[in-house]
């Protein structure tokens, strides 16, 4: 047995706890929270190439038997998620160093995005239903440090409502933790998964899987409950903003997919078509928002929802097409939206506003960003050769394969309007008549715009390399698709 | 038993929810504090009310005769995460109060930054 699959988990913790011992020495921070990042990144590497040719890789902790202890299973799934929430992390570790400011980097700026990171990557691997309230927890108190750090007065009012909901939800999900516990008498997913199967009462099952997609709701933002999103998001800085949007919400999507393709089939007439209808509902809301604003971070905001939607939407078809496009899409849409976060960021720093109404002609001074946005633009609406595409065309089929077709036909049409949303953005900031830009060292700037750059190339290579990566992706649907796979890994012996 | 303790934690979530909807930010806290005493009951009553003896393995007493030590396990769990939560909640709240001059949610609707 292995311990590979725990690294992702504890290295970040190690160095989030080297990081507070010495908040005021600026160098050191920021080469240990790299270096940090990068160890991690290298785990989650071995931990991939090890899934890959192996299978699923659990952990009993403490050599317990497999449903006694605490398991962490990290199958292709888990693991591409680790990988792909390591990489963003990375990036946007880079892309602090020179936004964030040295008050905050002094100030336990980066041993919070560690613990961040540990939360993340411990919610995506742990195979243990309360385990993974203790990994939300950990990753919501880093988040609550983090959305409130700087202490700016919107940032304390935000945090105030976001703080609230989360509480509520944590409380509901202990309550839903409760009730699955009182029917099945157990916590391991693997062993839920095989005696939720056993139970006759499908009722109360229901309504359990109806609270826990109301308590991952309020995590992933669906629809009537993302309304705490876009004025919580709003407040903190860009590099902030960016790990959360990038990160934050999919946990909540992660634990929907698992729950409702692990444990909650036994009436998937009712609890899936809810996911569904809800999932189109989502992102008919987010539509709404992204196009009614003239102010780039809501515009980007309310795209976090309406991708939300649209991985649910795959999901709830639970076909092979379906599955694996929310895969795809889920891993595209970290990415993309990260790096959309750090364009926009880039916009507001050069503008010193905002809002798109002051914007303008921005192509003349800086070509290459605007290409680059232009390219992230595209992909994340799904233009062909980019990464969008290739999830969305799953995710269409999947509806068309199955009961929904109405809900693909809906996905393909705000495709046009997520790409007008976007592409608005571009038209206003980057053509027109040249608007007033602060000057900006050019050093700053290539510091800002590298790792945004590189990131919106990691995009590209997935969208034109999906044949590479699609046998990945394949195995971690086929995993979702047979909980058996899952099941024998945690019970084995 | 559990229909009483089902009917208190009822009475404490209606509470905490009645609470939680109104405008001063000390009662919000003071209501998310008896949403997760709710919670926790919940999580005691849910795990079964049966078993006289506390789970500490002792001579002479039969398996059948411990308490669950899981749910208690749980909640100890839960409690600590709850008020590690509501301590940076009243810590926030406090701030909040000093920066923004208010504890009135009402008066910290929307945000003038935008729009």
């Amino acid at each position: 047995m292995s311990n590979l699959a725990l690294f992702p988990i504890v290295i970040p913790l190690i160095f989030a706890a080297i990081l507070m011992l010495f908040p005021k020495k600026l160098h050191m921070q920021r080469t240990v929270a790299i270096a940090g990042v990068v160890t991690t990144l290298a785990s989650a590497l071995i931990l991939f190439s090890k899934v890959n040719s192996d299978g699923v890789q659990a952990v009993t902790l403490g050599s317990w038997p497999a449903p006694f202890g605490i398991s962490m299973v990290s199958d292709m799934f888990s693991v591409l998620l680790v990988l792909s929430s390591t990489i963003v992390t990375m990036f946007v570790l880079f892309y602090s160093i020179p936004t964030i400011g040295v008050k905050r980097e002094q100030s336990f700026y980066y041993p919070a995005v560690l613990f961040l990171m540990t939360g993340v990557n411990g919610a995506f691997t742990t195979g243990d239903i309360f385990n993974l309230f203790v990994f939300i927890e950990v990753l919501l108190m880093a988040s609550y440090a983090l959305i409130v750090h700087g202490g700016e007065k919107p940032q304390l009012r935000e945090s105030i409502k976001y703080l609230l909901v989360n509480i509520i939800s944590s409380a509901l999900f202990v309550s839903a933790v409760a009730y699955l516990y009182s029917v099945t008498g157990t916590l391991n997913m693997a062993d839920l998964a095989v005696k939720i199967p056993q139970i006759e009462a499908v009722g109360i099952l229901t309504v359990i899987a109806v609270l826990f997609l109301v308590v991952f709701g309020f995590k992933a933002a669906i629809f009537p409950l993302y309304f705490w999103l876009p004025g919580s998001y709003f407040a903190p800085p860009m590099a902030i903003l960016a790990l959360f949007g990038a990160l934050l919400t999919k946990v909540g999507v992660y634990a929907i997919m698992r729950t409702y393709t692990l444990f909650f089939t036994m009436n998937t007439g009712f609890t899936h078509e809810l996911l569904a209808i809800i999932a189109i509902l989502t992102i008919l809301a987010g539509c709404v928002g992204a196009l009614a604003y003239f102010d780039v971070k809501k515009i980007i905001i309310y795209n976090i929802i309406i991708a939300v939607g649209v991985i649910l939407f795959g999901i709830s078809q639970m076909n092979a097409a379906g599955v694996e496009g929310s895969i795809f899409y889920l891993v595209h849409d970290m990415l993309i939206k990260a790096a959309l976060f750090l364009l926009v960021g880039i916009l507001t720093v050069i503008f010193g506003t905002s809002d798109l109404r002051k914007m303008g002609g921005l192509i003349k001074n800086y070509p290459v960003f605007g290409w680059t946005f232009l390219v992230a633009a595209f992909g994340l609406a799904g233009i062909p050769p980019l990464s969008g595409f290739p999830g969305k065309l799953l995710i269409v089929q999947g509806g068309f394969e199955g009961t929904h077709f109405w809900g693909s036909l809906v996905i393909l049409a705000t495709s046009l309007l997520v790409l007008l949303s976007v592409v608005r953005i571009f038209i206003y900031a980057f053509w027109g008549e040249p608007a007033r830009i602060k000057t900006i060292n050019r050093k700053h700037y290539l510091s800002m715009f590298v790792p945004t750059a590189i990131l919106v190339a990691l995009t590209v290579v997935l969208g034109a390399g999906a044949e590479l990566f699609m046998p990945f992706i394949s195995d971690a649907g086929e995993v979702l698709l047979n909980p058996s796979l899952y099941i024998d890994a945690v019970l084995k012996e | 038993m559990e229909i009483v303790m089902s009917v208190a934690i009822g009475l404490l979530f209606m509470a905490a929810v009645y609470l939680m909807l109104s405008k001063s930010l000390i009662r919000i806290i003071i209501g998310t504090g008896l949403l997760s005493h709710g919670a926790h009951l919940l999580l005691l009553t849910m795990g079964g009310l049966g078993g006289t003896a506390p789970p500490v393995v002792a001579d002479g007493v039969s398996a059948a005769e411990y308490a669950d030590p899981l749910p208690q396990a749980l909640i100890l769990t839960a409690i600590v995460i709850s008020f590690a939560v509501t301590s940076f909640f009243l810590v926030l709240a406090y701030r909040a109060y000093q920066e923004l001059g208010t504890d009135n949610m009402e008066l910290l609707r929307g945000t003038e930054d935008y729009e």
